[in-house]
């Protein structure tokens, strides 16, 4: 007689041993510590911070060991962790004009007040495998760097201000909305897509971005200004009546400059698309600008030309890995009852085909 | 005699332009009414506003409805609207790609609006389909063929068959028969002739051919800028215009 | 395990879920928004379920996971574990047994009872996704009652095939008011929504919850000439015996023979150990 399957409880047991046992590897060769992901592989851990909403690179660096490297699945053990904390309340907005920049660079005028500043950057390197890194002892190689700060930098767009050539973001004051604690519905103001974009996949991100350069909503894009360092975060005490410090943390910031809009009786300006994540993440909040200004259409007047780029609830559907991921691997837990279902209708289905085709025969 | 529909001060505007301004009009249980001008003149502005495409900034629009009597449309819910433009109302859509299902059959397309007002019994609405498929000059074996294998002419009948299916009393037209050939467009206007005649149809015709409203409409409204220009029987604005546009529109065609 | 609260969601997210169950029992059928959390399991594996079995489930309660009708499935067992460790509530595989039932695609064959739930995994709430994939649109259709297209879908079913080629998440029609999706249950499984538990359903990455209250009209979307039927294979069940059940069909051996056995496992092993009742 037949005897149905069990053991599926034992089998999630080895299941999950033998991960652990695949995530520490060859025992002969040393164990990471939490500290060097945090220190050696930072753009990972930042980009884990980024699209797992929570900044902190300690939690983010021990998500990716023990993810063992999928920035995917780190992304998913930070948002499952974050989603449990208590809420404290609300920081003030933070003010990236006053920050410690490591990197600011402007594609717009060759020289602004502050200067440019190359900073820690992969641009002209010459992207060859650098094999002294495989050998040990790297340190011993490192020609020390000049590591100025420069603070308080004002924005290059507030030149632009100045001539009132850009559009004036105004200041509503009101509080933005969480996707995090309330049900998405659209049309989703612009404080909700910036939020879903900088949550958003980078790959996804980055692939809708680029569609808009290759003409599908092509929005004439310049790099006003790209800036990274660290930002202070103040939140305001009730108790005290005024606001403290709690802490830093590194952003990178895009403002592109884009095509402008206008008419014979308004005086044309640029337009502006906004991209802002956490850590040090220049292609993500780039292509996040990008996005943002392909998003902007409506409000700007301009037509939908039905691209991707341009279809809010497309984009914010589609934008979150954790979301991807999931319902896209889902399919491979049984669905063998609804298998079932189908495999007897399309035998139901066959068998009235040829029954037709056997009774036309003998007509 | 009440009018069907009752048009009252129409205006539309986009931003400082005007779409369509101050149009007033009655029209009568089975009265056809061409609505003609170049293009920009606010004809298709008109048309959408009067279908409930496009909100008026001003006016009115009462419809003689079966159970209430005369109705202000846009007082109306969205739902009651709707219901209006899937029983009573027809939009026969210039692009026959606007007004069908592309990747359902042409059996689908026609019982759409039929399921969409309760009937349940396929073998009724697949009757009912091929009845109307008839009726338009398609084949009845090429009902569950999907427009996408139609001729352009083919897909402008089947776009009337599916409006027409559920006995409307009020057919909304725009540009019926812009972007065929001309054989194939006589033959259209020979067909839309016959279904107006014989169900009795009041209709509501934009175009900026003449001769369609010389073959189908009753009366004529001329547009200009928005604004109407001239009004009258077809015969007579067609043959002794007033106004120096429609004179204009007139000699224009007569030189072709 | 205290460093949750009871059943892993505060308090706080558990007030709003169970606001939404509430609404959605007020309006059967109606998809309810909500703020949907991020669960330490993925989105598609029963999210939704999952948090609203954590808001309805009471120290209480004895609780059953289901998932293609078995408790042993891998992940009917990783959600079991779940709630044990999280809620430490009592759990069982006993149908009649259980207070609150999880279930991914089935409904148990042991007839549920007023004084219990059934929490459905859901994974596309919308029944009218598929027809039209813009959420702005198919909530405007379904505010409107425009549900003719979802007829002219089984129409061309029915011109293309002979027959109606749905046979699991087959759309029914709520107390003659919202198209609903019942989740992706076999067809066979939809005559039994009219039954006395109340019926929930969660979607957590499509953040929508509806219900159904006990003994709510369910009519499955059918034509009078072709009716709608509730199918299954043609056999009975290799180990109990049963031929009023939905079966699953096993390859048994390389030549690809087959048997077919109970899809519900505690049904089938109830009715093992007590073969003339099976029989009847």
């Amino acid at each position: 007689m037949y005897v149905a399957v069990k053991g599926g409880e034992k089998a999630i047991d080895n299941a999950h041993k033998w991960l652990d046992e695949k995530r520490r590897g060859d025992l002969d060769v040393a164990e990471l510590e939490v500290s060097q992901i945090r220190e050696q592989l930072a753009l990972g851990v930042n980009r884990v911070m980024a699209e797992g909403s929570l900044y902190d690179p300690d939690l983010a660096a021990l998500a990716i060991k023990q993810s063992r490297g999928d920035l995917i699945e780190a992304i998913f053990l930070i948002r499952a962790y974050r989603t449990t904390l208590a809420r404290f309340g609300n920081t003030l907005p933070i003010r990236t004009e006053t920050m410690s920049c490591i990197r600011r660079i402007s594609a717009t005028f060759k020289d602004a007040p502050g200067g440019q500043i190359l900073g820690p950057t992969f641009d002209y390197t010459h992207r060859l495998l650098d094999f002294k890194l495989a050998a040990e002892g790297e340190t011993k190689h490192l020609a020390p760097a000049n590591h100025e700060l420069a603070g308080h930098l004002p924005h290059i767009t507030s030149y632009l201000n100045k001539e009132d050539i850009i559009q004036t973001e105004p200041n509503t004051n009101e509080p933005p909305q969480d996707l995090t604690r309330q049900p998405l519905e659209l049309p989703a103001g612009r404080d909700l897509r910036l939020q879903a974009l900088t949550r958003g996949d980078e790959g996804f991100i980055l692939g809708m971005a680029y569609s808009t350069q290759r003409g599908y909503g092509r929005n004439h894009p310049f790099v006003g200004e790209l800036r990274v360092g660290d930002v202070v975060v103040e939140m305001e005490i009730p108790e005290l009546g005024f606001s403290i410090e709690i802490g830093e943390i590194e952003v990178t910031e895009c403002e592109t400059v884009n095509q402008f809009t206008g008419s014979k009786t308004q005086a044309p300006q640029f337009t502006r698309g906004y991209g802002l994540v956490f850590g040090h993440s220049e292609r993500k909040s780039i292509a996040m600008a990008l996005l943002d200004r392909a998003l902007r259409w409506q409000e700007l007047g301009e037509d939908n030309v039905g691209v991707p780029a341009q279809d809010e609830e497309f984009v914010l559907y589609h934008s979150d890995n954790i979301q991807a991921t999931g319902f896209l691997e889902h399919i491979k837990l049984p669905h063998y009852v609804d298998f079932q279902s189908e495999l007897e209708l399309i035998r139901k289905l066959r068998r009235d085909v040829q029954s037709n085709a056997h009774e036309v025969s003998e007509q | 005699m009440k009018p069907l529909l009752a048009v009252e001060g129409i205006s539309k505007f986009y931003g400082r332009r005007i779409g369509c301004a101050s149009v007033s009009f009655d029209l009568y249980p089975g009265e056809v009414l061409g609505i003609v001008g170049e293009s920009g003149s606010g004809k298709s502005t008109l048309l959408n506003c009067l279908a409930g495409h496009l909100t008026p900034d001003l006016g009115q629009i009462m419809f003689h409805t079966r159970t209430s009597g005369m109705q202000d449309i846009l007082q109306m819910s969205e739902s009651e609207r709707r219901m209006l433009s899937r029983t009573d109302w027809a939009f026969v859509h210039q692009h026959a790609r606007d007004g069908l299902r592309m990747s359902v059959s042409a059996g689908g397309n026609v019982g759409e609006r039929l399921m969409a007002v309760g009937e349940r019994h396929y073998g009724q609405i697949r009757e009912k389909a091929i009845d109307w498929l008839s009726r338009v000059e398609i084949a009845s074996d090429r009902v569950d063929d999907r427009p996408t294998a139609f001729s352009g002419g083919m897909q402008q009948r089947l776009q009337i068959a599916r409006n027409l299916v559920t006995g409307p009393r009020l057919v909304f037209m725009d540009e019926p028969t812009g972007g065929l050939d001309v054989s194939v467009q006589a033959r259209l206007l020979d067909l839309l002739r016959g279904l107006v005649r014989e169900m009795g149809l009041s209709a509501i015709i934009v175009t900026h051919d003449l001769a369609v409203v010389r073959l189908l409409a009753d009366r004529l409204m001329v547009m200009k800028d928005g604004y109407v220009v001239e009004t009258g029987l077809t015969d007579q604005v067609l043959d002794d215009p007033q106004h120096a546009y429609t004179q204009l529109l007139v000699s224009s065609v007569l030189q072709v | 395990m205290n460093e949750y609260n009871f059943a892993y969601l505060d308090e706080q997210t558990k007030r709003m879920i169970r606001r939404a169950i509430l609404k959605g029992l007020a309006v059967p059928g109606y998809q309810v928004p909500f703020a949907s959390r991020e669960m330490p399991m993925p989105y598609g594996w029963g999210t939704g379920g999952v948090q609203v079995s954590a808001a309805t489930l009471t120290p209480d309660d004895t609780f059953k996971v289901i998932d293609q009708g078995a408790d042993d499935t891998t992940n009917a067992i990783s959600i079991r574990k779940f709630f044990e460790k999280t809620a430490g509530v009592q759990v069982t595989e006993k149908t009649s047994d259980a207070t609150v039932i999880q279930t991914r695609h089935r409904i148990p064959e042991t007839e549920l009872s007023e004084d219990q739930i059934l929490v459905y995994q859901v994974p596309i709430p919308e029944p009218l996704r598929f027809l039209e994939p813009s959420e702005v649109e198919t909530r405007k259709m379904h505010a409107l009652e425009e549900y003719g297209l979802m007829h002219v879908k089984l129409y061309e079913d029915i011109s293309r095939h002979g027959a109606i080629a749905t046979s699991y998440a087959y759309p029914v029609k709520v107390e003659g008011r919202y198209v609903m999706d019942p989740s992706p249950i076999p067809k066979f499984d939809n005559p039994k929504m009219e039954m006395a538990a109340i019926q929930l359903f969660g979607a957590g990455r499509e953040q929508r919850i509806y219900a159904l209250p006990p003994f709510t009209k369910v009519v499955s979307l059918d034509f009078d000439d072709y009716p709608f039927e509730a199918s299954k294979a043609d056999h009975s069940c290799e180990i109990c015996g049963a031929s009023h059940t939905y079966l699953d069909e096993v390859i048994v051996d390389d030549d690809g023979n087959r048997i077919f056995v109970c899809s519900d496992t505690d049904y089938c092993a109830t009715h093992a150990s007590k073969p003339q009742e099976a029989a009847e």
